[in-house]
């Protein structure tokens, strides 16, 4: 058995780790079933500084939206990108999109395509969100940013001016930002808006980052960094949050509409449990058939694929981390049996 | 020609290192900061083309020597070409609303153009196909050269399995058994894998980063105050 460990071609380690990768894919596509999340702190951090931009200032708050990543990363980074349009535009956040990596404009267009015009399409570009695009000079941009935005960004992607553009009124520097949310795959990245931006000159900032990355930007949180997401797996967290975020906010709206005071709106929409059972007693009378069907179908509904690709992603990652670490004990039985043996290891 | 090769590139060294250091501290002369970094980003977009004439010059020159897989040095040229051609023209770009007779006024990576159909059709699918092949490469070294030679070795084999674990549903189920609201859940195997990262990796890395800005910090200072000329090239 040994001998036979020694001498395995290392394609049989390739087709191993493609099974463990591609099972798990067409199990989850074909039946949806998701492992559950348990949200870390850093995580929770995320949400919550996303959540709360702008209060301090008592406005409707201005996020500058980094998206400094390319296909390669996208795998990893492109759920965070999602989930974080998406609670930006169910809390009503004004949303600026730029990118300090060339193909950065391509994952903006990717996040606005498939989330902005398909949950938010009620949002007007130019008021609600705007792509500002690609800008070279990794962290002098940044730096210029600060001093004077208009000095680097003079119009959008599409080549209107930025004076034309309604809410770039009174945009003048980074810290007219209530937040900066970014997503990185390497430089420039996350650690070039905490050293000039977020610490230089105080400004809230959130990150979501390669597994890779993640280590070296752990030192920033949370002073300097307030959320962090490492990875697929915090991909999968935020996501969690931000979906459960998102069908409460829908219900409670909807309950809203619906004539029922704001207070129990939230009662209720913090336990969507108790919706199904609840719209058949006495305090649902005055909603009609149709809007007590609608209102189940949005407490206990399907959440849209878009939304649950880091949570579908940490299937093929259980087993490709199990194959990894059966792997490395394997290796090292080998190791142990040559050395036993008085072989060279 | 001393002047040229050494001693204005010495000056304007000189000058933007301070006027960098002084714009960080002093508001009164963020301004000039910003004019630097003007300055340094035209030049970033200047390296745009360098590295384009670079990558011209070494691949023309692999196909004239005709050494070994000049052929994809073919590929590559014709691939560079004619990305160039169609993002420059603008092929196929839809024109800004504004300004629609103007046909350069529109977004050249924008749905539809020819350049974004290269990106989603041909640059997307391959980029993400190099990046994927990392976990079989991963995969075959784990098994080859992971041992646990030494101490050191176990210990960071140690560390390796419980963050492997701890990020996936394997260390909830491995450790799911202890109680979360219990005196001993910190060494459920997700909560162990939060632990290392925060704690001993950002110790380690802090330790690191803290001498790499000490680092820069005399390097810059060497630089600007002209004593470290090797950034001139030609052993200066």
């Amino acid at each position: 058995m040994i001998k036979l460990l020694e001498n395995l071609d290392r394609r049989w380690i390739f087709l191993a780790m493609a099974l463990c990768v591609s099972v798990p894919i067409l199990v989850i596509g074909l039946t949806g079933v998701t492992f559950p999340e348990t949200p870390t702190p850093l995580a929770e951090a995320f949400f919550a500084e996303v959540d709360r931009a702008g209060e301090a200032n008592g406005r409707q708050a201005n996020v500058l939206i980094a998206l400094d990543y390319d296909p390669a990363s996208a795998g990893e980074l492109s759920p965070m990108s999602a989930s974080l349009v998406n609670q930006c535009a169910q809390r009503g956040h004004r949303m600026y999109f730029i990118s300090l990596w060339p193909v950065g404009p391509q994952m903006i267009d990717d996040s606005i395509q498939k989330v902005i015009k398909r949950f938010y399409p009620e949002l007007v570009y130019g008021k609600d969100y705007v792509n500002l695009g690609f800008k070279a000079g990794s962290e002098q941009v940044i730096k210029v940013m600060g001093v004077d935005l208009t000095a680097e960004f003079r119009t959008d992607v599409e080549g209107t001016m930025l004076s034309e553009i309604p809410m770039m009124e009174g945009i003048t520097s980074l810290e007219d930002f209530d937040l900066i949310a970014e997503i990185s795959a390497g430089y420039p990245g996350s650690k070039e808006w905490v050293l000039y931006a977020a610490t230089q000159y105080d400004i809230p900032l959130v990150s979501g980052m390669t597994g890779v990355q993640a280590p070296q930007n752990y030192p920033y949180y949370p002073t300097q960094m307030q959320g962090l997401l490492g990875a697929i797996k915090g991909a999968a967290e935020y996501e969690f949050i931000v979906n459960a975020y998102v069908r409460e906010n829908i219900v409670r709206k909807m309950l809203v509409k619906n004539g029922i005071d704001d207070e129990t709106s939230r009662t209720l929409a913090s336990d969507l449990d108790q919706i199904p059972t609840w719209t058949t007693t006495a305090a649902a009378a005055s909603m009609t058939p149709q809007a007590k069907a609608d209102l189940i179908d949005a407490a206990t509904g399907a959440t849209p694929g878009e939304f649950l690709e880091g949570q579908r992603r940490m299937g093929p990652q259980l087993f490709a981390h199990l194959l990894m670490v059966l792997l490395i004990i394997l290796g090292n039985v080998i190791f142990f049996a040559q050395r036993r043996r008085g072989g060279s290891a | 020609m001393q002047i040229l090769t050494r001693s204005i590139p010495l000056f304007i060294t000189a000058v933007a290192g301070v006027v960098m250091i002084l714009s960080a501290f002093f508001p009164y002369t963020s301004d000039w900061g910003k004019f630097a970094g003007q300055f340094f980003n035209i030049l970033a977009a200047f390296a745009f083309v360098l590295g384009g004439g670079n990558l011209l010059k070494l691949h023309l020159k692999k196909i004239s020597d005709q050494r070994p897989g000049w052929a994809y040095s073919g590929v590559v040229l014709v691939c560079f070409i004619v990305t160039l051609f169609v993002g420059l023209m603008k092929i196929g770009a839809y024109p800004n609303p504004t300004y629609p007779n103007v046909h350069f006024s529109g977004e050249t990576q924008g749905s539809g153009s020819m350049f974004w159909w290269f990106y989603e059709y041909v640059f997307k699918p391959l980029t993400s196909t190099m990046f994927a092949m990392l976990a079989f490469y991963v995969a075959s070294a784990a098994f080859r050269a992971f041992r646990a030679k030494n101490f050191e070795a176990i210990l960071l084999l140690g560390t390796a399995f419980i963050v492997l674990l701890g990020r996936t549903f394997a260390g909830v189920l491995a450790t799911g058994w202890i109680p979360p609201d219990s005196a001993f859940s910190g060494l459920r195997l997700e909560n162990l894998s939060v632990y290392v990262m925060q704690v001993f990796n950002t110790a380690g890395t802090r330790a690191i980063m803290i001498g790499i800005a000490l680092g820069i910090a005399s390097t810059s200072m060497k630089i600007i105050l002209g004593i470290d000329r090797s950034f001139l090239g030609s052993g200066d």
